[in-house]
């Protein structure tokens, strides 16, 4: 259950890509959807094609993984793409029937937004097969850090997030448990009606809401008895430092902007 | 005075929504180095107890000296620097995402320099023999292994006594025996002071000194050896005896003159070889 899970698919290698600094994947990440947003002709497309193909590459990890990755939102793609195709007038008349219109301007529309979203989700599998999850929690708090000023509980919210990554899998485990032991007493969860289907949900979410409260309940009882008082006066074990590989990929991006900017204003 | 780490005086305490009073009156004191066990059954108060040697329950009533100094809102955070607690559910305990982070998590709190707490993480976790698990996460890790890990990430703090809190009640034997072991080995080693409260009537045969708790009474202290002899009335309390003495009653059932005291596992085999020799 748990490789199906996205916090899960972390691969573990020592690639160009997995060695980065986290908040260089995350920022990059973000980044990437930025300016993707740019491209306006297949050039600059092409550009953010072998962008992103090149940053694939240097993951070491299979492309088939990628591809298994745009596979849950395939549909919801198609779905945009068709009706980017119906409903976008413009340019010539391809082939008109009652409302129904396919122009040209519709089908390279409808390229585009296939193309934008295939590469989105690409470039955050990247950061999901890469970057262990923990490293991404440590990533997430140095980026809030400076919100502290105003008073954001970024210590708080980091530790939040670092707990519930160590928990998923101990939780899917006791979910895992309880769904047995009621299957064992004739709850019955994949048959019957929609609503025969939910309420079989039931034994098994109350349990695991009252196990999650006792867990909440004695891992504080036992952080506090480690000396934990909240995020003041703390020192830090894990450390993130970004280097030369870091610089290069800042490095990348400034270029690929620049040339997005270039073939959006000159082509 | 001087030799005694902890010193109880008329402990009372009662939680707030029961009418039921967790502890009555209980006073004892424990020296520096001495492996105690606290024994009783459900409901009988050693849970509170603990809590309350750690700060982290207030009593009602009563006085709780840690190294002569006396345990209030003030001194609370330095006596858990002093006092370290493993707990039962190996899984509740882990609060770091990796054994490593895990120890390092106390240290953390308590403001210990990054360089300095890479070295205790060392230190710690090769005194479990849990050093080449450092990157592995919680969930690839068994129940004894994680209770090396808690133990690992008390030793970091270098505290003068450890509570275990039924630290082996959810391990099989074997990952029971690991973690006695791995204290066993602690304690000679730093001069702890062991605290262990336990249903393991084997894990209680290590102590110096036995607790019978009882209805929030402490009921005896004794060693071992005096406490296992009146076996009749711990079994009465829902308790058990060691296997030595079960043993030991079910010869004299057979009528075979056994001796009276409590005999451990070895001396009952001497005794058993010398025997059947003289025969």
């Amino acid at each position: 259950m748990l490789d199906k899970l996205l916090l899960g698919r972390y691969i573990q290698s020592d690639s160009f890509i997995h060695r980065l600094d986290p908040r260089t994947k995350l920022l990059g990440s973000f980044y990437f959807i930025g300016i993707i947003f740019l491209a306006n002709n297949l050039w600059g497309y092409g550009l953010l094609i072998l962008f992103t193909f090149l940053a694939i590459a240097l993951t070491g990890i299979k492309l088939s993984y990628f591809i298994n990755g745009v596979k849950p939102m395939i549909w919801l793609i198609l779905f945009t793409v068709v009706f980017q195709i119906f409903f976008t007038i413009g340019g010539e008349v391809y082939f008109q029937w009652g409302p129904i219109v396919i122009t040209s301007l519709g089908v390279i529309n409808a390229i585009y937004i296939f193309l934008r979203l295939v590469l989105i989700i690409m470039m955050s599998t990247i950061l999901t097969l890469t970057t262990a999850p923990l490293e991404l929690a440590d990533g997430i708090e140095h980026m809030l850090r400076p919100l502290e000023k105003i008073g954001f509980p970024s210590h708080e919210i980091a530790l939040m997030l670092s707990i519930a990554l160590r928990y998923v899998p101990t939780l899917i485990d006791e979910a895992q448990k309880i769904m047995n032991a009621q299957r064992s007493r004739g709850v019955e969860f994949d048959q019957g009606s929609f609503i025969q289907r939910m309420k079989a949900v039931v034994p098994v979410l109350v349990p695991l809401f009252v196990s999650a409260f006792n867990r909440a309940e004695e891992m504080a009882t036992a952080m506090e008895a480690r000396g934990y008082r909240g995020g003041e006066g703390r020192t830090k074990f894990r450390q993130l430092q970004f280097t030369r590989q870091d610089f290069w990929v800042v490095l990348a991006f400034v270029i690929v902007t620049v040339a997005l900017i270039a073939l959006r204003l000159y082509v | 005075m001087s030799d005694s780490i902890f010193e109880i005086k008329d402990l009372s305490f009662k939680y707030f929504d029961s009418e039921y009073q967790a502890l009555k009156d209980v006073s004892f004191s424990i020296k520096k180095g001495e492996w105690i066990a606290i024994i009783g059954p459900n409901g009988s108060g050693k849970s509170t107890l603990a809590k309350i040697l750690n700060g982290l329950l207030v009593p009602d009533a009563g006085e709780v000296y840690v190294n002569g100094q006396l345990l209030d809102e003030n001194t609370v955070w330095d006596v858990r620097r002093t006092v370290g607690m493993v707990f039962q559910n190996p899984d509740n305990q882990f609060v770091g995402a990796t054994v490593e982070d895990d120890v390092a998590f106390g240290l953390e709190n308590h403001g210990v320099p990054r360089s300095e707490m890479i070295q205790r993480i060392e230190e710690a976790l090769a005194e479990v023999r849990m050093e080449s698990f450092r990157k592995s996460e919680p969930a690839r890790l068994s129940g004894g292994q994680k209770q090396r890990v808690a133990i690992a990430s008390v030793l970091a703090l270098r505290p003068d006594v450890i509570i275990l809190d039924e630290a082996t009640a959810m391990l099989d034997p074997l990952g029971r025996r690991e973690v006695i072991e791995a204290i066993k080995k602690v304690k000679e080693h730093h001069h702890l002071t062991v605290i262990s409260i336990t249903h393991d009537i084997d894990e209680a045969s290590y102590a110096d000194r036995i607790l019978v708790m009882n209805q929030g009474d402490l009921v005896e202290q004794n060693t071992p050896d005096k406490i296992f002899e009146r076996g009749d009335e711990l079994i009465q309390m829902g308790l058990d005896v060691p296997f030595a003495q079960k043993l030991k009653e079910g010869l004299a059932n057979r009528g075979i003159n056994v001796p009276e005291e409590y005999l451990s596992e070895e001396a009952l085999l001497e005794w058993l070889t010398t025997s059947y020799l003289s025969k």
